[in-house]
Parts: structure tokens; C-alpha cells; sequence
């Protein structure tokens, strides 16, 4: 019942918001595929070792934090503009 | 003094120092000084309660067994966390929208408020939860022992269930001292927050601190720590595939599901900005709680005993070395992630016992109990107190009876897998519009039973609940219905067998009973709301009101909120409505609000059931149903909105009739009073003149007489000045010619002043008052303000018919304004005459006494010089007027500069 009333094509900024939130999606999934990486080192006698896996599981999760970080902080202004244009048109929500 | 000892001492003056933060941080709050409480470092510092015991100690052990492994654990939320956009942002959201109390609260209120749903989650949690507090009471008694054991000079080792026993109880205490301080579950829980907060910091401190000190001290520095791990027993990456992938999965599912988790992440959640802190910095919190695991498990399989506990190293390796020091604070840390996780784990437990099961049979069984009697605010703490002591001494039976054996190891797992299948239900009513009552309903049940048949009955060993044939060759000699094998499925790890099979059949059942089934209305309304969270902010109305009694929705709000908080929202419901009182129009929008306000206290469903009673069953207006039924003919549409105004019109002629009637009350009244005054000027003028008459005609009148009759005069003229004065000091109230003589005195002085000028209480009329709340400095018009008290004393005098005739005097100050209640036990007053009885010449019905009716009047138009307002207080037992006063206006303080 809520066709979508907003405009087929944005502006750049809104454009760039609505990426960033795309990119929030996807960065759970991405990290859990490269979470499950040493699993195919299995067999190959080089490369397997605990030590490893330990430096790259650990250097992954530090990277994810990274950027989990900087995707955040641009949601944050993206939540808050769009929040305002809302209030300006429905003014504040009944909670 | 030995370590032992200086251990108890140490563990005493933390849990000392646990019980000041906690007290510190409620009063913080209480006086809102607490900004800071509500930051999202705390948030996410309160989530740490994830990492409990079995992490702590666990962690290391799983490592020392299975190398990588452990860290899916971690993996699982990480991801959540990182997801949060998808998830979390919209479960809060919803969560606050809804004002959800717990797990059980929000699956029931999605799938129309059904309390069966409620009721099965919240035992599925109990049964779930049960063994992991038993875990948390078994590490705590374990390294207690581990640090006897050490201690040659202690004479015997104190006994486990004494242990276990003593921290159960201090545990229940301080749940329930800190944890039901206010009954809306909505409300944070300050104290306890910040108390985690503090065993969140001191955990991870600890952990690092022992990991420094095995790779800096015992193994040389990052270098040799890494050739350790080469030469280790766990060298080798050997991860299963399925278990790495599983065992991720179950972690993300279960952080989501957890009752503790769901209590800390969602119900306590105040703001969304939490969360984007939360969405790195909890990652970056688990990721250093597992940095160090590794090298203590190789050093600990290298060091210690063959034999030894690995779950234990992180006690044992510093303890061995010496370092009584380490080794308390390595106690500190783990005796912390145990209580966290038990105190959270209590207060999210029992608010889905008593909300859920408790208060719904109270209801039930006590009838129409909501409206006449019985505190169910006081019942409903209760009840949620006593829940705490049961969860926790469920808890500790079960430590007794399982005897502390290794079965409650592996419990953590299972209790992940216990849990995981609310998800369908949870990320189903939250994504998907489709999913019924009934589909919930079929996947929680056959999830469940799953669970229990293929890991959690299993868990106690062969023999011990299921009989070894059932292990052998299946329920009723089926063999593809072995636990361990179900359908076939051998070799499989246990955990993943179970987590796979149920969930793949609860996820079928619920799909299938949700397209199968046709939700209920208000199922079809909650569903849209839910799924729709971000679209419609605002809310479609629920009930269709007209029928309720405003004041009887008054006192069962009063009965479960307090009666502070209840009247404030009904005040300013009235204000929006532009009504003047207390009651507002019981109009759908409020009824929505008073619900979800009730919501807060006693969970979804039983605050829907309590209005139900007494508005009276039709949850579902024709204009919510319009507003889910999509593509339905655009004609429907309007005669929907027809009856919708029609209602508002019938709402406003109720309004514009009631005015008629005030004003037809007052017009009668006031004729009434014309006749009634010039009776009451008419009867002393005739005397004066008769007796006037007789001194001056009569001769020979003797001095006694003569004197006799110029008194009768003389009172008569009295009476008359009287009247007149009432009327000439109304007008001048009126006209705002007064004169505010400020001064300076207490409350309790100008109460005494005003009681004995009433006449003071004794025959048959008594005074209650609280003296210690009356010590207030005012400073205003303190005579004008004793005329208004004298007058409401002298009024519960000659008006209260109850025998003995009691007068409470309730003083309370808040938000700067001094409040007094008379509150009197007789009969009341009629509620149609609420509007009157501040007018001027006002008198209900036939009084006895005698009365101009122009006390009350000359009392508002006084509390409106000094600033603020006398009002009648509808739903107490008898006649009550509420003065209310800021304690410095703008007015008086610029009286008092000129």
C-alpha cells in the first residue's frame, strides 16, 4: 500500500547516502565469506598451520572493525538529514 | 594471612564495591545528574555480558582442545554487529516503538498479542537458561577450589554447594534490590547497567592481563609465543567445515535470541546512535576478549600437569608461577563475567515469567480484578521479585543435582541451539508480513521438541533420561529416529545435527502454518506495523472507544503505573484533547497510548487483556482494517471515513452538550443563588428591623432586655458584613485588584494553622497527615493560601458523611511544584457535578450545612493569583481536591524584587 513516492533518480548526496547503506548491508556477508576462507587452505601442506589462519583471522577482524567504523559514522549523518526532512513534512512522530 | 583468605576479603570488597557503583548510579539517575549513564560507551560496554564464565575460562579450554575453533563464537556476533543496519536497527526500533519487556513480549505482540506464544517462549528460556546459570555457579565454586587447592595452609576445601549456595543468594539479592526498581521494564535499569559497565572493563582487563603476562612473561614476546603455537598439540588448522560454518551461524542466531542479550541489546537500547557506536566497538571488545586465548591455551598444554583442567589455565598458569596477584584479578574477571550474565539473565527471565504467566492467571483468577481491587502494581513486582529467587534457585539445583560434572560443559552450545529457535518467528514477524500466529505457533513447538529430543535430553549421558535403546535404535524401535541420527543423518557432529534438524523443521512448520493459515485481525494489524516499522512511524489506532469510563481506565492505570505517573498522563492527554482535568475522552488514539504505556509495566498482552475489560472486547476499528486490507474498492475506503467523522462529530456533540449542560447547571444555580441571597439578606434585614423597631417604639423596656436585643442586632449585622465580605473579596479576586502579601514560612506551620482554624479534628472527624513531608519553605501569600486549606478542611468537615470521617493530607513535592491532597473517605462527588463545583454559588444537592457556595470558588480564583491551581482529583475513594503550587513562581519573585 506504500507505493514509493520518491523520485526515480537523486541527487548526488542522497545518491552517495543510499550507497553507504548498501555497503552496511553487504560488509555482514562479505566478512562472513572471508571468515570461512582458511577452510579451503585445508590439505595444502604450506599453508594450513594454526599461526596462519590466527594471523589472518584476527587481522580480518580488525579491518572489519575499520571499516564497520567508518560506515557508521556516514550513517549517522545520512539517518540524521533524512530525519529532518521527515519531521519538516509530518512534523515529530507520535512516540 | 593466606591467599585463600585474602581472596574472600578481596571478592567481599568487589561485590561491596559492585552494590556502591550500582546505588551511585540509581541515585545518579533519580536526581538526573545521569547523562552519562545513558552514553554508548556504557551500551556497549553493557553487551559485554554476552562474554560470560564459559567464554572467560571456557574460551581457552575449547582452544586447548580444538585449536580455532573457539573464536566462531565470537565470529557469529561480530557479524550481527557489523550487520547492524539489516537487523538490529530495525528489531530496536520496533522494540521501542512497541515498548517490548522481553523476547517473549515482542514475538507475542507480533503475532497478535497472544499470550500462548508468550507463555512457550518463556518456558523454552527458562529450560534454556536454567543449565547456564548452573554453568556460571559451577566456574565460580571451580576456581574458588582451584585456589584452596594451591593453598597448603588451608585446613580443608570449602565446600562447593556452600559456594555455589552463598553466590546464588548474593546474586538474587542484588537482582532484585537494583533490578525492580520500577516495574516499566522499559525504563533502564541504571544501576545494574552500570554495574556490568564495571565487570565488562574488569573482565577484559583481567583476560589481558594474564595474556600479557603468558606471552611477554612466560614465553619472551610475540616471536617465541609463535613458534610455541607451531610446536603445539594444536598446530594444525583441523576445523571441520560444517562446525566452523555451524557453529558462526548458531553464535549469530543466538546473540539475537539470547534472553540476556535480547534484554541488554534491545530493551534497554534508549537510542539508535548506540547502536552505530555498538556496530564497532562490541566487535573490537570480543576481538580483544579473544586475542589472547591462543597463546594461553599452548602455554597453559605446555606448562601444566598433563591432566590438568584447561578451562582453568587462565587461573592455574599465573597461580602457578606465583602471582597471587594476577591470579585474583584473573578471579575478579571470570567471578564478573559470571555474575553479569546471571543478573541479566534473572531480570530478562523473570520479567517473561511474570508478565507472561504470572500476571495473566493474577488476572484471571481474581476476575475483574484490574478495576476493583487488589494493588496490581505491588502484585506484579512481586511477582517478577519472586521470579528472580526462582530462576536463580532453579539455577542452583540444578548445579546440586547435576553434581558440577563435565555435562554442564558442553551446556553453553546447547543452550545456543535452545534459543535459536525463536529466530524463525523473530526474523519472520519482522520481514515478513505472511507469517501467522499459527505458523509461529507449529515452528517453536516442533523446533523445541527437536532440541529436546536430539541435544538436550541426550546432553545428560545415556541412561540418564533417555533409556540406551532409544540411543541404539530409536524411539519405538525406529531406527531413523534416533537422536543422534535423525532421518539417517550419522557421523555428524551432535550440535550441528540438532541445530540442522530443527531448524530446518522449524523454519518448514512455520512457513507452511503461515501460508496455510489466515491471521486474525489484529494479527493482520500488528504484522503491518512491525514489517512496516520505517514506513509508518505513527501507529494505527486500536481501539474503538465511546463505551469506556474514563475514570475507571484511571484507577487501573493509577493501579499499575503509581499514581503520579498515571494521573501525569492522563493530564496531559486532556490537554491535548483541550479537555480540563484529569479524564480525557477515551478516544482510540489515547486508548493506543494508554496501552502501550501499560505495555511497558506488564507486557503487551496482558496490558491489551486489561483494557479489554473494561473498554469491552472491539479491538479493531473498520478504518485499522482498511488500512491493512490493501488494494480493497476506493468506496469502502470512504464510507470508512464517513463513520470516522461521523464518530469525531458524535465525540464533539458529547463535548458541545456537555458545556450546555454546565452552563443550564450554572444558570439554574446562580438563579438559585439570587433567590437564596436575597433570602439570606432579607432574613437578618427583617430582624434588625423588627428589634430596631421595638427599642425605639416600647417605653419602658428594662436594661436586660434592651441589651438583649441590640446583640441580636449586633449578630445579625455580624452574619450580613459576612456575606458581603465573601462576595466583595470574589470580585476582587476576580477583577485582579489584589494584593499578594509575600511571606516566608514552612508547610507544616501553615497547616497546623489552618487545621485549628477549621475547628481541629475530634468529634468523629480525624486528620491524617505525614508531618515528615510537610518540612517545605514557601514563600508566597501564606494567608490567602491558609484561606483556600481552611476552606477544603472545613469542607471535608461538613460534607463527609463516612463515619468516622477521616481527612488525608498527602503532601508531595516534584519538578518543583509542591502538591497537596485532601483526601476525605466519604462518598465523593458525583461526577457530572466535577464541572461545577468551582463555580461561584455552587452547592451540591441539599446540603445540611449552610453555605453560600462561594468557598470553592473564592479558593481557584485565589491558587490562580498565587500561580497555581486547585482541581478535583477523580478515582479516589472519596471527595478529593488537589492544590498544586510552584515553589518560586515568576509572579511572586517579581513581586518580591519590586
Amino acid at each position: 500500500m506504500s507505493p514509493e513516492r520518491t523520485p526515480l533518480f537523486l541527487a548526488r548526496r542522497s545518491y552517495r547516502r543510499r550507497r553507504v547503506a548498501d555497503a552496511a548491508r553487504i560488509l555482514p556477508l562479505i566478512g562472513g565469506v572471508l571468515f570461512c576462507l582458511p577452510l579451503l587452505w585445508k590439505g595444502s601442506p604450506a599453508s594450513d598451520s594454526t599461526v596462519q589462519s590466527l594471523v589472518y583471522i584476527f587481522g580480518l577482524w580488525v579491518i572489519l572493525i575499520l571499516t564497520s567504523a567508518i560506515i557508521s559514522r556516514h550513517l549517522r549523518l545520512d539517518e540524521n538529514d533524512r530525519d529532518d526532512t521527515r519531521n519538516e513534512h509530518q512534523g515529530p512522530g507520535g512516540a | 594471612m593466606t591467599v585463600l583468605n585474602l581472596l574472600i576479603l578481596v571478592c567481599l570488597l568487589y561485590v561491596v564495591l559492585l552494590f556502591t557503583v550500582a546505588f551511585a548510579a540509581d541515585r545518579a539517575a533519580m536526581m538526573g545528574r545521569g547523562s552519562w549513564l545513558r552514553s554508548s560507551v556504557v551500551y556497549t560496554l553493557s553487551l559485554s555480558i554476552y562474554c560470560t564464565a564459559w567464554t572467560f575460562y571456557g574460551a581457552v579450554g575449547f582452544a586447548a582442545r580444538s585449536g580455532l575453533e573457539f573464536v566462531t563464537i565470537y565470529l557469529g556476533p561480530t557479524l550481527v554487529m557489523v550487520g547492524w543496519w539489516w537487523t538490529l536497527r530495525r528489531l530496536v526500533r520496533v522494540g521501542r516503538s512497541q515498548r517490548i519487556t522481553s523476547i517473549a513480549d515482542l514475538i507475542s505482540s507480533r503475532y497478535g498479542k497472544s499470550n500462548l506464544l508468550a507463555v512457550l517462549v518463556t518456558v523454552l528460556a527458562v529450560v534454556a537458561t536454567t543449565p547456564y546459570i548452573a554453568l556460571q555457579l559451577q566456574s565460580v565454586t571451580l576456581s574458588f577450589a582451584a585456589f584452596a587447592g594451591t593453598d597448603p595452609e588451608a585446613g580443608t576445601l570449602p565446600d562447593m554447594q556452600s559456594t555455589a549456595l552463598w553466590v546464588a543468594g548474593g546474586l538474587a539479592l542484588f537482582t532484585i534490590l537494583f533490578g525492580t526498581r520500577n516495574l516499566d521494564a522499559n525504563e533502564r535499569h541504571h544501576g545494574v547497567v552500570m554495574a556490568i559497565a564495571l565487570e565488562a572493563v574488569v573482565k577484559l582487563f583481567a583476560l589481558l592481563a594474564v595474556g600479557v603476562f603468558v606471552v611477554w612473561g612466560l614465553s619472551g614476546g610475540i616471536g617465541p609465543t609463535l613458534d610455541r603455537i607451531e610446536t603445539s598439540a594444536i598446530a594444525r588448522f583441523e576445523v571441520s567445515g560444517s562446525r566452523w560454518v555451524g557453529l558462526t551461524m548458531l553464535s549469530a542466531m543466538a546473540f539475537l535470541t539470547l534472553p540476556r542479550m535480547f534484554q541488554v541489546l534491545v530493551v534497554e537500547n534508549e537510542a539508535d546512535e548506540h547502536l552505530r557506536t555498538a556496530a564497532w566497538a562490541f566487535p573490537a571488545y570480543l576481538m580483544l576478549m579473544s586475542l589472547f586465548v591462543v597463546p594461553i591455551a599452548v602455554v597453559g598444554l605446555d606448562m601444566m600437569p598433563a591432566g590438568a583442567n584447561p578451562d582453568l589455565f587462565v587461573l592455574t598458569l599465573p597461580l602457578m608461577e606465583g602471582r597471587d596477584g594476577l591470579a585474583i584479578l584473573s578471579f575478579l574477571g571470570g567471578f564478573s563475567s559470571a555474575t553479569s550474565m546471571v543478573i541479566v539473565a534473572a531480570i530478562a527471565l523473570s520479567t517473561m515469567v511474570s508478565n507472561h504467566v504470572v500476571m495473566p492467571l493474577w488476572l484471571h483468577y481474581s476476575g475483574m480484578a484490574a478495576v476493583v481491587s487488589g494493588d496490581v502494581r505491588t502484585v506484579a513486582l512481586m511477582a517478577r521479585r519472586l521470579s528472580i529467587g526462582g530462576v536463580l534457585f532453579l539455577g542452583y539445583v540444578y548445579f546440586r543435582m547435576s553434581g558440577g560434572g563435565t555435562a554442564l560443559a558442553a551446556i553453553g552450545l546447547i543452550a545456543f541451539v535452545g534459543v535459536a529457535q525463536f529466530l524463525p518467528a523473530l526474523m519472520g514477524g519482522l520481514f515478513w508480513r505472511g507469517a501467522t500466529r499459527t505458523g509461529a505457533l507449529a515452528g517453536l513447538v516442533l523446533g523445541a521438541a527437536v532440541w529436546l529430543y536430539c541435544l538436550f535430553l541426550p546432553s545428560f549421558g545415556p541412561s540418564a533420561i533417555l533409556p540406551q535403546t532409544v540411543f541404539d535404535h530409536g524411539l519405538w524401535g525406529q531406527g531413523w529416529l534416533r537422536p543422534r541420527a535423525l532421518f539417517g543423518a550419522e557421523g555428524m557432529d551432535p550440535v550441528i545435527h540438532a541445530l540442522m534438524w530443527s531448524l530446518l523443521l522449524n523454519v518448514s512448520a512455520f512457513i507452511l502454518g503461515s501460508l496455510l493459515s489466515f491471521p486474525q485481525p489484529l494479527e493482520r494489524l500488528q504484522g503491518a506495523q512491525f514489517v512496516n516499522s520505517f514506513d509508518h512511524p505513527s501507529a494505527p489506532g486500536g481501539w474503538s472507544g465511546g463505551m469506556a469510563q474514563s475514570e475507571d481506565l484511571l484507577i487501573m492505570a493509577q493501579r499499575i503505573m503509581g499514581a503520579r505517573e498515571a494521573q501525569a498522563l492522563f493530564a496531559a492527554a486532556a490537554g491535548r484533547q483541550g479537555v480540563v482535568g484529569y479524564l480525557p475522552e477515551p478516544s482510540p488514539d489515547f486508548l493506543q497510548e494508554l496501552e502501550r504505556a501499560l505495555a511497558g509495566s506488564v507486557g503487551a498482552a496482558t496490558a491489551h487483556a486489561m483494557i479489554g475489560q473494561i473498554v469491552g472486547g472491539a479491538a479493531v476499528s473498520v478504518e485499522d482494517l482498511m488500512a491493512v486490507a490493501d488494494e480493497t474498492a476506493q468506496i469502502m475506503e470512504y464510507s470508512s471515513q464517513l463513520e470516522a467523522k461521523s464518530q469525531e462529530l458524535a465525540r464533539t456533540a458529547r463535548q458541545l452538550r456537555q458545556a450546555n449542560e454546565t452552563l443550564t447547571q450554572i444558570s439554574v444555580q446562580k438563579d438559585g443563588f439570587l433567590s437564596q441571597i436575597s433570602h439570606e439578606l432579607r432574613t437578618p434585614m427583617t430582624s434588625i428591623r423588627a428589634f430596631s423597631e421595638i427599642l425605639r417604639d416600647t417605653e419602658d423596656l428594662s436594661p436586660d432586655e434592651q441589651s438583649k436585643y441590640a446583640t441580636i442586632i449586633h449578630d445579625e449585622t455580624v452574619r450580613l458584613t459576612r456575606l458581603l465580605d465573601d462576595l466583595l473579596d470574589l470580585s476582587v479576586l476576580e477583577n485582579g485588584q489584589v494584593e499578594l502579601n509575600i511571606q516566608t514560612g514552612t508547610l507544616e506551620a501553615l497547616l497546623d494553622r489552618s487545621v485549628r482554624a477549621a475547628g481541629g479534628d475530634g468529634d468523629g472527624f480525624r486528620i491524617r497527615r505525614v508531618r515528615a513531608n510537610e518540612q517545605v519553605d514557601l514563600t508566597t501569600d501564606l494567608d490567602r493560601l491558609a484561606q483556600v486549606f481552611i476552606n477544603l478542611i472545613s469542607n471535608a468537615r461538613k460534607y463527609c458523611d463516612a463515619r468516622p470521617a477521616i481527612l488525608n493530607i498527602r503532601v508531595t513535592v516534584s519538578d518543583g511544584q509542591l502538591v497537596v491532597d485532601f483526601v476525605d473517605n466519604g462518598s465523593g462527588i458525583p461526577t457530572d457535578k466535577h464541572a461545577v463545583i468551582f463555580e461561584k454559588f455552587s452547592r451540591i444537592g441539599q446540603t445540611r450545612a449552610s453555605g453560600a457556595g462561594l468557598g470553592l470558588a473564592i479558593c481557584r480564583e485565589i491558587m490562580e493569583r498565587l500561580g497555581g491551581e486547585v482541581s478535583y482529583l477523580p478515582g479516589q475513594k472519596g471527595a478529593a481536591f488537589r492544590v498544586t503550587l510552584p515553589l518560586m513562581t515568576d509572579r511572586v519573585a517579581a513581586q518580591e524584587a519590586v
